[in-house]
């Protein structure tokens, strides 16, 4: 036997590694081009709710967001079990929407302002009463497109 | 002077910053597209406004939801699964009958004169609906117009309506304009 021979320096030569930072950096650029930061904590847990006639949310900057769901556990002995608004990375109270509004249009540029979109992204299971009176301040505060948040049904 | 070779610059750790980079954009993002329905919101009305004029009952689908997630339309009750094929029949009102909504005649661009049905969807939820309940409501109705309006300019356009034009996606929109209006909650099964 003895036909496999050992080659005479022992190891392998060493792969060429000179190209694995391009490759990350492609990896890198996808992944900064197709996610989005997130935009806050959550301190509400929302497990949204499901409908078939969605439409996307196209541009990000136009959207405002209004979660509605039960405090998570950390938070539950401060603010209780009921469902609560978050705003930003604070829960508020219905009374603090339209400064919240008022807020984010002023961040907005003044060509997009009338189009802004609030979002609402509510628990499935929270009543209606609180997204009801969620509404009524955003006609108060003249925000007035809205989108009901919601996941494509799992067919 | 003699020419100094300048050493190269060592790259094998570009990898691992790189690397870390990648992982800092992976753990921070998030990749989920916002989906969601589109609603427009009635603006406030003025006190002073005088109230609008009392519509026909026989142009009103009202539809209730109560405290329990049932479904009270046109005062009979009703599965969600079936609120759409209801909702169609109302806007359509394909044989004329006289229980259903009334049509007026109206020029339209590009489709001449046509019949728009006068019918208005009333909606009304209680305080304590579930949230998921009413969100399919508001979806069934949805899809009953999306349904017709896609109907509609499959037969006059011969394309979906998603493929249409701006003009002729407006004057399908005329034809089946979304009319929900929704009232004041109530509070019926209230705590």
């Amino acid at each position: 036997m003895g036909k496999f021979k050992k080659s005479k320096s022992g190891g392998q030569p060493a792969i060429n590694t000179a190209s694995l930072p391009d490759i990350v950096f492609m990896l890198l650029f996808f992944f900064m081009v197709s996610t989005t930061m997130k935009e806050v904590d959550m301190k509400v847990l929302v497990s949204p709710a499901q409908a078939t006639e969605l439409v996307k949310l196209e541009r990000k900057e136009l959207v405002t967001f209004i979660y509605v769901g039960i405090p998570l556990r950390a938070f539950q002995s401060l603010y209780g079990t009921e469902p609560r608004i978050q705003l930003n990375d604070q829960f508020a109270t219905v009374k603090d929407i339209q400064s919240y509004i008022a807020q984010s249009r002023d961040n907005m540029r003044e060509s997009d302002q009338a189009k802004m979109i609030v979002s609402i992204k509510a628990d499935k299971e929270s009543p209606m009463g609180v997204i009801t009176d969620i509404k009524q301040a955003l006609r108060k505060a003249a925000a007035l497109k809205i989108n009901y948040s919601a996941n494509q049904v799992a067919q | 002077m003699a020419k100094r070779e300048i050493p190269e610059v060592n790259a094998g750790s570009m990898a691992d910053i790189a690397f870390l980079l990648l992982i800092f954009f992976l753990v921070t993002t998030t990749m989920d597209s916002d989906t969601g329905l589109a609603r427009t919101l009635p603006p406030i009305v003025p006190v002073d406004q005088e109230p609008p004029p009392p519509i026909k009952d026989r142009n009103v689908f009202r539809v209730l939801l109560n405290s329990q997630n049932q479904l009270l339309v046109g005062g009979e009750l009703m599965d969600i699964s079936d609120l759409k094929e209801a909702a169609k029949e109302f806007i359509e009102n394909p044989e004329h009958k006289d229980d259903l909504p009334e049509f007026k005649e109206e020029e339209v661009s590009l489709l001449g004169v046509v019949e728009i049905s006068k019918g208005v969807v009333s909606l009304q939820s209680d305080r304590q609906t579930e949230y998921q309940a009413y969100l399919m409501v508001q979806n069934e109705l949805a899809a009953a117009y999306n349904e017709l309006r896609q109907a509609l300019s499959r037969k006059k356009f011969a394309k979906n309506y998603v493929d249409l034009e701006d003009e002729e996606r407006k004057a399908v929109r005329e034809v089946y304009p979304q009319r929900i209006s929704e009232a004041e909650p109530k509070n019926v099964g209230g705590k």
